[in-house]
């Protein structure tokens, strides 16, 4: 699943017994680890009669893609709204979510769920501000799945929460791999970066359904070309709503808070 | 496991087989699969199958991580297992979370 580095599994296809060449396309050893009786294969299964051993050695189900949909059908029930925020690292995902949330205070109740490799600072800058936060350190996982989701999830009281918004791992490739069971994926592009991310990274900006261009109050010092980031943006998340903003200053907040309400009320609706 | 059995009822039928005897799984130790919960579906999914009677075996597969800075592959009891040599925790899991149709005995 997680084909681009190796952090994931693979689910192959091999029909009728025959030795398959893995198609996977890694640049590093693999630890696939056929064991002999997949290879058995009886003499008279040549000739379709008999007793014979038919191999297939295929993956039942993606398992990441089963709890998925059992956390978005937990989260439905719950009638919860659930963000799932990707980035690069340091594109400024805690902040916008900790502005978010403070803004959002009074009308919705906002729970959060970070992801880190290592440490629990975003949590403690989370909780700081009052917001309800589990943090899942990954080890040298780079994205989250699902089963994570629905345990962290497990700890936090949902039935206090409208709003329910997963931090990411920051890393743009393989995060795209894995439906956690979110309602909108949202993917953040700070004008720090450069104009051509959504090009680099086409995958994650392809699945997301909202992509949010952060930092704005640093765009002329940073020499941000809006125009050139807004083109490649609508080029690869050709589906997806588009908010510009600062999560410091809160120039733009006031679109993507509306645009969270509405979501929220269209959820409660179902 | 309906998938499985699915899967085990195509490849007999493609085979011209009559009934299938034997649906081999390999399952990861980290896969999060109850062995008794899927035995027990199993009997129920293969009621008024060609794999009704059939036998369930089921090979565990053990959970191995990979530790990218020493470039060694342990054994592993969970996703934040330290690699052996430097001690940093690694979530490379390499294998254990398989859930994979490996072979059906058919006749």
């Amino acid at each position: 699943m997680c084909k681009e580095c190796g952090c994931g599994l693979g689910g192959d296809v091999n029909i009728g017994g025959h030795a398959h060449e893995h198609g996977h396309d890694h640049d590093h050893d693999h630890g696939h680890d056929h064991h002999d009786h997949v290879h058995e294969h009886h003499p008279e299964a040549e000739h379709g009669h008999g007793r014979q051993t038919v191999t297939l050695q295929r993956s039942l189900l993606e398992k990441n893609d089963r709890l998925a949909e059992q956390n978005r059908g937990f989260f439905r029930a719950k009638k919860l709204l659930v963000l799932n925020v990707v980035s690069s690292p340091g594109s400024g995902k805690t902040t916008f979510i900790r502005e978010t949330a403070a803004k959002l205070a009074g009308r919705l109740r906002v729970g959060v769920i970070v992801g880190d490799l290592a440490t629990d600072n975003d949590a403690a800058r989370l909780r700081t501000a009052g917001i309800p936060v589990v943090q899942i350190t990954t080890g040298t996982i780079c994205h989250l799945d699902a089963d994570m989701i629905s345990k962290a999830a497990a700890k936090i009281d949902l039935d206090q929460v409208d709003v329910l918004v997963i931090e990411n791992v920051g890393n743009l490739v393989c995060p795209a791999d894995y439906d956690l069971g979110e309602d909108l994926r949202i993917v953040l592009l700070s004008v720090t970066e450069g104009e051509d991310k959504p090009l680099k990274y086409p995958p994650m900006f392809h699945s997301a359904s909202v992509a949010v261009v952060t930092k704005t109050d640093m765009a002329s010092a940073a020499g941000f070309d809006r125009k050139l980031a807004l083109a490649n943006l609508q080029r690869v998340s050709h589906h997806a709503r588009i908010f510009e903003l600062s999560s410091k200053t809160g120039e733009g907040m006031k679109a993507w808070l509306d645009f969270i309400e509405e979501q929220l009320a269209a959820v409660k609706k179902k | 496991m309906e998938e499985a059995v699915r899967m085990a009822v195509e490849a007999a039928r493609t085979s011209d087989a009559r009934r299938i005897l034997v649906l081999r799984l390999r399952v990861g130790a980290l896969s999060g699969v109850v062995p008794e919960a899927l035995r027990f579906a199993f009997d129920v999914v293969c009621r008024d199958t060609m794999a009704e009677g059939a036998s369930l075996e089921l090979e565990t597969v053990p959970a191995a991580c990979w530790c990218p800075d020493c470039r060694v592959e342990f054994e592993c009891a969970d996703l934040l297992s330290e690699c052996p040599r430097c001690h940093q925790p690694s979530g490379q899991l390499r294998r254990g979370r398989e859930l994979e149709i490996a072979s059906v005995e058919i006749d």
